[in-house]
């Protein structure tokens, strides 16, 4: 029957049949791990599961409304938008500049790409842990040593809650700028040269230059760097789950971002439901962020 | 040919053998978290009781403390899991309302037995006049000191502080700071997160005349006079005296251990990690008292019957724990381990009561109190809490202890509403 039916097919049919066949396995994949388990949290986000009983009893909105009066929820959508406000310019400024010298360089690019590249390739969780360290207070931390050298008060870092934040975001800022580069650098390799040379016979400046070509034909470059970017900082958790004492994103949640508040309810106090209906909200909010950030940026193409 | 033929049937037959002797064993699994002592003197315990049980195997499986609890968690919908395990007192309300455990059967663990055996403090694993997990041991707070530092600081190492105006004075002289005023050695651990949770709430507040919980243990009583007094005297230790701080060398056991702090409080487990670092002459002493009031704080690990264990396997767990819980094995677990016998009969004899080292645990166990907890990790972030609204918020005592009552009321409500 099925080889009848087959033989029937004409070859570009054939074909076309062969490629679904092959992508049957990442599609299952994909609705396996990605999809149902995304349609899942919406529904356990209207439940009162806790991961340990059987039931899951239908609560409705109420996980939605408790959040709403939830002061921790608040404090670390804040924080989460304190990240990407502050890191995500930083990085995109630092990398661009450091991609746009290094993309001047005669000799030894490779060395400085692979030199840019290296803390990228380096686990975030020993990262993490090590600038831990350089943070502590003396006499162990090499920081407040150095500052000690020069007769300046040793700096709470990662114990205070003003400071604690920007102490999160510089080891973050300082291993993303090795992605960043290199892609900016592939952006640049990839401006046309006769654009400089017709540039340079009417006589235009470095700025000119900068500004009138470099910079918009990087657009598409620049697009992806802030997409991938913003969902990186808004996601951000690694850093913080390590840095701050059991994970708890202190001190008083002044470094907590959203996700660590998730995970903390959903696998420290077995919140599921109340987890899931923050991550139903994260959702939205990294959709409608990617959604505007594709039509500004993109307008002109 | 033929002889080819032989040599397959006779390894057939040889490998069945094996197979079915194999096949009448019956295999348990046990799992706890990852402590070294821990981990060593359970496989020795396992050794002994497959020696006596020949039929038996148990499998032993540890993880990292910081997963446990969530390791435990998530294997509970699979329903897959260890047939014993061991667990925090202060979690197993959790594991029993989500129906994990299986009560003790009354015919080998009869409660009124228990009662009569163990400490009253194991009635924190009965609910519903059933237990669900009994303990081969019990921990209980006391002063650790560095009596190298003592002798420095020109106190006498065979004079711990007795009571809490003492301590201050202690911890002030064994404190150092360097010109700039950087701390550079801790009069004494200062981490709420640690053990030091307990010793405000069980010990402090009661030996200025409060108490932390009400008889029921649903409600919360320290925001009083004596919470503030409590919580007053250690934030002056930290404000005032400047004794230490609570990240000081990253914990207060790496501090300890590196003999950058003077004086710590901590449980009996530590003994066991403290004798492994060379040349460190500490000694031991019970808590401070003050008002004359002696108070301690004693909790434990107990070992349950997941609910899944059924048959062969739940005879050969009922087995190994009624094993755990010997006498044989809780003073193995005492030499090895350092936490003490969870029966007063093992733990009160004049050869532990008089021990230097355990001897204040096991006194202390006298007159100590277990916190009712029904989620210890909220329970103790709200003292954490505490402490930080005073030191970075410079709110006062008294209102950095009521909002951490008023949070831990919070907590206590939604467990006992849910149930």
């Amino acid at each position: 029957m099925f080889k009848k039916l087959f033989s029937k097919l004409t070859i570009k049919q054939k074909q076309a049949l062969w490629g679904y066949l092959f992508l049957i396995v990442p599609m299952i994949f994909y609705l396996g791990v990605r999809f149902y388990p995304t349609l899942n949290s919406f529904y356990i986000s209207l439940t009162d599961w806790d991961i340990v009983s059987k039931n899951k009893n239908f609560i409705g909105i109420s996980n939605y409304i408790e959040l709403f009066h939830d002061e921790v929820f608040w404090k670390t959508l804040g924080n989460t938008f304190e990240y990407i406000i502050y890191g995500l310019p930083l990085n995109l400024f630092l990398s661009f500049v450091i991609a746009y010298n290094i993309n001047k360089l005669r000799y030894g690019l490779t060395i400085y790409r692979t030199l840019y590249f290296i803390p990228y390739l380096t686990s975030l969780v020993a990262v993490s842990w090590v600038w831990r360290w350089l943070y502590q207070p003396i006499p162990l931390g090499i920081f407040n040593n150095f500052l000690a050298q020069f007769g300046i008060a040793q700096q709470p870092f990662l114990e205070s809650t003003s400071q604690a934040l920007p102490s999160i975001l510089a080891p973050t800022i300082w291993v993303q700028i090795g992605f960043q580069v290199i892609i900016f650098l592939a952006g640049l390799k990839g401006v046309p040269k006769y654009l400089y040379e017709a540039a340079d016979i009417d006589g235009a400046s470095n700025m000119q230059k900068l500004f009138r070509i470099t910079i918009p034909l990087l657009r598409p470059t620049i697009v992806f760097l802030v997409v991938t970017g913003s969902i990186r900082y808004l996601r951000i958790f690694t850093q913080v789950y390590n840095m701050t004492y059991q994970g708890e994103g202190g001190p008083l949640n002044s470094t907590k971002p959203l996700v660590l508040y998730i995970y903390n309810s959903a696998f420290r106090r077995f919140e599921m439901g109340y987890a899931s209906a923050m991550t139903v909200i994260l959702f939205v909010i990294i959709l409608v962020i990617t959604l505007f950030q594709l039509k500004v940026l993109n307008k002109h193409d | 040919m033929k002889k080819l033929i032989m040599i397959l049937l006779v390894m057939l037959l040889a490998f069945g053998f094996t197979f079915s002797a194999a096949a009448e064993k019956v295999e348990i699994t046990y799992w706890q978290y990852y402590y070294e002592t821990k981990e060593e003197t359970i496989n020795e315990l396992i050794d002994m009781f497959e020696k006596e049980n020949p039929d038996i195997e148990v499998k032993h499986e540890t993880f990292p403390y910081e997963n446990y609890n969530t390791k435990v968690a998530a294997s509970v919908p699979s329903g897959s899991g260890p047939n014993i395990i061991n667990l925090y007192y202060g979690w197993l309300p959790l594991y029993i309302n989500a129906g994990y455990l299986k009560p003790l059967p009354h015919d080998e663990f009869a409660p009124a037995d228990i009662e009569e055996e163990f400490f009253s403090l194991v009635s924190a694993a009965k609910i519903d006049n059933h237990y669900y997990a009994l303990p081969t041991a019990v921990r209980s707070l006391a002063l650790i000191y560095n009596k190298r530092l003592f002798k420095e600081a020109g106190l006498d190492p065979e004079q711990p502080p007795k009571t809490l105006e003492e301590l201050v004075d202690y911890a002030v002289k064994l404190t150092k700071r360097d010109k700039a005023g950087n701390l550079i050695q801790e009069g004494m651990t200062m981490a709420l997160r640690g053990q030091l949770h307990h010793w405000v709430r069980e010990v402090l507040i009661r030996q200025y005349g409060g108490q932390p919980y009400s008889e029921d243990n649903r409600e919360v009583m320290y925001d009083s006079e004596a919470g503030y007094d409590a919580f007053g005297y250690f934030m002056d230790l930290a404000r005032e005296h400047k004794i230490g701080e609570p990240n000081f060398m990253t914990d207060d056991v790496t501090a300890f251990k590196s003999q950058r702090a003077a004086m710590t409080i901590d449980g009996s487990f530590r003994i066991g990690t403290l004798d492994k670092v060379g040349n460190l002459d500490y000694g031991i002493a019970e808590l401070p008292t003050h008002n004359g009031i002696k108070s301690n704080f004693a909790s434990f690990w107990a070992n349950g019957i997941t609910s899944f264990t059924e048959g062969k396997e739940l005879e050969a767990s009922i087995k190994f724990l009624k094993f755990l819980t010997s006498d044989q094995a809780m003073q193995l677990w005492l030499t090895n381990v350092g936490e003490l016998p969870a029966k007063p009969s093992a733990a009160f004899t004049d050869e532990n009561r008089n021990d230097p080292k355990y001897g204040p645990f096991i006194r202390g166990l006298e007159y100590a109190h277990a916190t009712y907890f029904v989620d210890e990790m909220s329970q103790r972030q709200v003292w954490t809490d505490a402490y930080d609204r005073v030191m970075l918020e410079g709110k006062s005592v008294k209102e950095a202890v009521d909002k951490a009552a008023q949070e831990e009321q919070k907590v206590l409500d939604e467990y006992y509403e849910g149930k």
